[in-house]
């Protein structure tokens, strides 16, 4: 039997310390018990309607009277203000809008201005380039047509000093060769050679 | 040297015993410690009786007129600048507004928006009395069956009245609804009208125990927290438990606090409804 002391020992004071709070706590207990439970106390509840009534009514008239228009009022002005700044925000849009396509229109034309205003003068320079050409080449035609007859003068006279050349050359050589030349017969020679 | 069978049975039941006693001390003082219904005694201030009848202004008179008195002064203030940019405060009251108004203009269409009024009242009346009840020491009107009923009656007595008032007898096609085959009548009707009666009923009772329960809770896990840190070291631990307990439950209270507004006030927006447009 040497477990069943300790067993016994625990248990003891247990044992004890139970009877005297179970003797003190049960009394306090019964006395908070003794209303029942509050909610379902039939006895409160009149004054809980009557109050009940007197301030949730008030709470009503004045939530209707002063509360909800003035509420409704704030938010109606606000409604309103933002409805008109985004009329306005699409005016001043639909201006702008008109002013950038007026603007590109402007554009468009200075463009179109300039593009002819070029076309013209390149033109104009062209016409201009091709005057002067034609005179230059004008000039140098007759240029060349003098210096072609120049040529042909100076080439007709050397032609002509050729025969002679070509004479004396032949009677030279025939003289060289036969001791003398009829002049007559070589200069018919060379022409026939010629 | 053996212990006989008797015995050691016999000690068995000792140590049972004083266990179970120690069980009982425990649950006994901890239910004497906290109290959980105690919140919700009802003390008058002012004894009043009018004609046999107990109207004393109580610690419930006494919240009823602060919840009104905070919510109709905040109300008041709050929008007494009327700015086109609202303040922070002026905000809180025109959403308060807005959520309402669009709440009662989905549920009962533009014509609903003359009962905006009570409905306003009713939602910022009871989330305000929700909410301030989850301060400490604090009365909660809305956690007596009574107070609520009441609203739920005016609620549905609205309903019933305006319902007559505008349709007559027409009304009473609430209960008959169209396209149902005449032999299955008889029980849809049945099955209509007992819906119709206990509106009220669950109306009120949804927000009465919501809000019961929950306060209850809460005083329970904090009830733990005092027995516990009175147990010592090891008590001042383990209380930490069911003081994040505490915390959360507080989160989620007034999380409920102010669902419970919200779907008072969608039912009575779609009760409404039905008064206005009987036919389904």
């Amino acid at each position: 039997m040497f477990v069943t002391p300790a067993y016994g020992q625990e248990a003891a004071p247990a044992d004890a310390g139970a009877d005297t709070h179970a003797g003190t706590e049960v009394p306090g207990n019964a006395a908070h018990e003794g209303g029942g439970f509050p909610p379902f106390d039939s006895a409160t509840f009149a004054s809980q309607l009557v109050w009940l009534a007197i301030t949730f009514g008030l709470f009503y008239v004045f939530l209707k009277r002063v509360i909800v228009p003035r509420l409704g009022t704030i938010l109606d002005t606000r409604a309103g203000r933002i409805q008109q700044d985004l009329d306005q925000a699409a005016k001043l849009k639909g201006e702008a809008d008109a002013a950038v396509a007026a603007y590109e229109q402007e554009l468009a034309e200075a463009k179109a201005r300039a593009n002819a205003i070029g076309q013209q003068s390149r033109d104009e320079a062209k016409a201009e380039a091709e005057t002067a050409r034609k005179a230059v080449e004008a000039e140098l035609d007759k240029k060349l047509a003098a210096a072609e007859g120049r040529i042909a003068g100076i080439k007709a006279s050397a032609m002509k000093d050729v025969g002679a050349i070509a004479e004396s050359t032949a009677s030279a050589i025939v003289e060289q060769l036969v001791g003398k030349a009829d002049k007559a017969a070589v200069a018919a020679a060379v022409k026939s050679a010629g | 040297m053996p212990i006989s069978a008797g015995a050691a049975s016999a000690l068995a039941d000792r140590i049972e015993e004083a266990s179970e006693r120690r069980d009982g001390v425990k649950q006994v003082a901890a239910a004497d410690k906290v109290d959980p219904i105690h919140q919700f005694h009802i003390n008058p201030i002012f004894p009043i009786h009018v004609g046999g009848y107990d109207v004393s202004f109580t610690n419930s008179s006494l919240f009823m007129v602060v919840v009104v008195v905070l919510t109709g002064a905040f109300l008041y203030f709050s929008t007494a600048g009327r700015a086109l940019v609202p303040s922070r405060l002026q905000s809180i009251s025109e959403m308060s507004y807005e959520f309402v108004a669009s709440m009662l203009r989905d549920a009962a269409g533009t014509h609903g928006m003359k009962f905006f009024p009570f409905v306003f009242s009713l939602f910022m009346f009871v989330m305000v009395a929700n909410l301030l009840g989850l301060f400490p020491y604090f009365f909660t009107v809305t956690s007596h069956i009574i107070v609520t009923f009441a609203l739920a009656m005016l609620v549905i007595g609205t309903v019933v009245v305006y319902g007559f008032a505008k349709h007559g007898f027409g009304f009473l096609k609430l209960f008959v609804p169209s396209g149902v085959p005449v032999a299955l009548m008889p029980l849809v009707v049945l099955i209509e009208v007992v819906s119709f009666l206990s509106r009220p009923v669950s109306l009120s009772i949804r927000l009465f125990a919501n809000m019961l329960a929950g306060h209850i809770t809460l005083k329970v896990f904090a009830g733990f927290v005092v027995s516990l840190g009175a147990m010592g070291t090891v008590g001042m631990a383990g209380a930490v438990l069911p003081l994040a307990m505490v915390v959360m439950l507080t989160a989620l209270e007034v999380l409920v606090a102010a669902l419970q507004a919200y779907v008072f006030a969608v039912l009575t927006c779609m009760y409404l409804a039905d008064a206005l447009h009987p036919s389904h």
